[in-house]
């Protein structure tokens, strides 16, 4: 066991087996540092004073350290209220998508149902064939006369056919005697559901719920094609696109003139600070809530990876 | 329903019975389907009906007394206008920068990651990746600009290397844009990207490395002969189906960082379609761009499908 010559063969991959694991740890510090400075900067710069920002060059910390962004942005009741209007549209948009998503995802899950192949090939045709913007949009706008409400966020995003794959998987792993025990003590389909079925799939609701509270917390594109004119439909992502239109002086001169918040702009604070202080905002319910959650996203990628 | 009932008219009396009697059974799981099938017909198979407005001269004047059909006047107009091809050029460009470089440093990160013994700094590296895919584009365009102005840390680092000289103007100039676009998607999803790779790693039988090491193959002989064929298939598959969505460059990062400056490399397809159709109120033409994009990417997807049922019998539908 301890001959010589086993330990000096053995010298050499030790040797590297050493350089690796250190040169492959500091890579992967570097790709944290670089993933997370751009995220702590932000918060940096929206505590800093705002005639000190403009010259730049804040890192990691605030250099004149200022909470009148935060100030002037919370004693804006417009901001307010895009808080308000991003919470609704998420927690309507999410308890209603899990509803539909997950009875379908039920129905289609039971392998006897009769029409399980056409509404299957129905329902997922759709992640293939897309009419595109415009069709979308004078349907909604024109033919549904949906712009200019809240309902406009909701409506359209009550279901999501990846995540009812997702859920279909998770139900069809789930043991079939139950559905049939259930059926023999005499329960309809609808009850078998939210009695029986509904409870088991917990964990994975808990994950499509994640999944489709970002996507609708993080939506701006649909304030601004129906609800641009509305001041208080606004949501805060697209409160923040408004900034990021004028700081950016793009073309976009509809939406910046529309811009309400620039002039209310204390001397203390600049149209930059105050991007940062929206953008801090609007994320912080992400940032909050992410570590706790984070393995749930990633059972459902996976889980969708698997058949998507 | 009306197509079920059609087709078992021929069937002998007593089987139309037996399928009614199934229906009847199986009416909850009918109720459950319904609002779905109908939420899909009027919102992803009826916007189908307005691609007949590609061919009339719809916009905000003729929508209210009705338009004309004009043949194929629309999609003429729009082989001949060179902000149509600039967009083409540019889906195509930054979706082919993302497609290569994405998946090259996706797979890079799940190797990298794999290698990595300590549970606890692995489980750290892929929470902190995986964050900025939580991020909205509004969010991360934010960031990018505090990033690459001027003054920015991107140019001060640089600078301090020695690598340029003088500021470079990264929002301002055409020739950077692509770049750009490509930077941030990768610093925004290389994360999320390399779940699919590291999962797939973790399912490679654990003797292939140990037979491998014994037959006296290094760190590096490892990772080329075990864990790069292990995720061979999964690679190829991924590849294939974006290779189906080589139209869909995003839209959101082109719109959102793109100015009057970079016009020429930012604008894609759907941005084309979004000014002509919504800013511009011509909604004829930007039908036109939006049927062509899609009945490409449809293209695209199916014969990406074929290719990959081909290679591995393995259906994606």
């Amino acid at each position: 066991m301890t001959s010589v010559s086993i330990k000096k063969k053995g010298r050499k991959p030790m040797q590297r087996d050493i350089v690796f694991p250190i040169a492959n740890g500091i890579f992967l510090c570097i790709l944290m540092f670089v993933t997370l400075y751009p995220v702590i900067n932000t918060v940096a710069i929206s505590f800093n004073d705002g005639i000190d920002a403009v010259r730049g060059g804040i890192g990691l910390w605030p250099r004149k350290f200022s909470t009148e962004a935060y100030n002037s942005l919370l004693s804006d009741k417009l901001t307010w209220n895009a808080f308000g209007i991003s919470v609704a549209r998420t927690v309507i948009t999410t308890l209603l998508n899990l509803l539909f998503t997950s009875m379908l995802a039920f129905a289609l899950s039971r392998k006897e149902f009769v029409f399980r192949k056409f509404i299957t090939l129905a329902v997922v045709l759709t992640m293939y064939v897309n009419a595109g913007l415009i069709p979308n949009y004078l349907l909604i706008s024109k033919t549904l006369k949906l712009s200019k409400t809240f309902w406009v966020y909701i409506i359209p995003t009550m279901f999501s056919c990846f995540n009812m794959i997702v859920i279909r998987t998770y139900i069809t792993g789930l043991p079939e005697a139950l559905v049939e025990s259930a059926r023999i003590d005499g329960a309809n389909d609808m009850r078998i559901f939210w009695q029986i079925i509904f409870p088991l799939c917990m964990p994975v609701l808990a994950t499509v719920a994640l999944f489709v509270a970002v996507g609708s917390w993080n939506q701006w594109f649909d304030t601004q094609l129906y609800n641009g004119g509305k001041k208080y439909l606004h949501t805060l992502q697209y409160l923040l696109k408004m900034k990021l239109a004028t700081s950016m002086n793009t073309a976009n001169a509809a939406n910046a003139s529309v811009d309400a918040l620039a002039s209310q702009a204390a001397a203390k604070t600049t149209p930059v600070t105050i991007r940062c202080a929206i953008t801090v905002v609007s994320a912080l319910p992400i940032l909050v809530v992410y570590p706790f959650l984070q393995r749930y996203f990633v059972t459902g990628m996976v889980l969708g990876g698997v058949k998507g | 329903m009306t197509s079920a009932a059609n087709r078992i008219k021929p069937m002998q009396p007593a089987k139309k019975w037996r399928f009614l009697k199934t229906l009847w059974d199986q009416k909850w799981l009918l109720v459950m389907s319904v609002p779905v099938l109908l939420y899909v017909c009027l919102f992803n198979y009826y916007p189908l009906w307005g691609w007949r407005y590609a061919f009339q001269n719809l916009d905000l004047y003729t929508i209210k007394k009705g338009a004309d059909y004009i043949g194929f006047g629309n999609f003429e107009w729009l082989f001949k206008e060179k902000y149509f091809w600039l967009g083409f050029r540019n889906t195509l460009a930054m979706s082919l920068i993302n497609l290569v470089f994405g998946t090259l440093a996706s797979v890079l990160l799940a190797i990298l990651l794999n290698e990595v013994r300590s549970r606890a700094f692995k489980r750290t590296v892929q929470t902190v990746t995986y964050l900025p895919h939580f991020l909205s584009m509004v969010i991360v365009v934010g960031m990018a600009q505090n990033m690459f102005v001027s003054d920015g840390p991107i140019n001060t680092v640089l600078m301090n290397l020695g690598v340029i000289d003088k500021p470079i103007w990264w929002l301002g100039e055409g020739k950077y844009f692509w770049f750009l676009v490509g930077l941030i998607n990768i610093w925004k999803e290389v994360g999320w990207n390399s779940i699919i790779y590291i999962s797939t790693m973790t399912s490679i039988d654990p003797t292939l490395y140990e037979a491998a090491a014994i037959d006296g193959a290094g760190r590096f002989n490892r990772i080329l002969h075990v864990t790069l064929p292990g995720i061979k298939s999964t690679f190829v598959v991924l590849m294939i189906m974006n290779i189906g969505h080589l139209m869909e460059a995003g839209f959101e990062i082109q719109y959102l960082l793109g100015n009057k400056q970079v016009y020429d490399f930012s604008q894609t397809i759907d941005v084309f379609v979004l000014e002509y159709g919504i800013q511009n109120n011509k909604y004829g033409r930007a039908i036109a761009a939006g049927m062509f994009k899609s009945v490409i990417g449809i293209i695209l997807l199916f014969s990406a499908n074929f290719v990959a049922k081909k290679l591995d019998e393995d259906t994606l539908l």
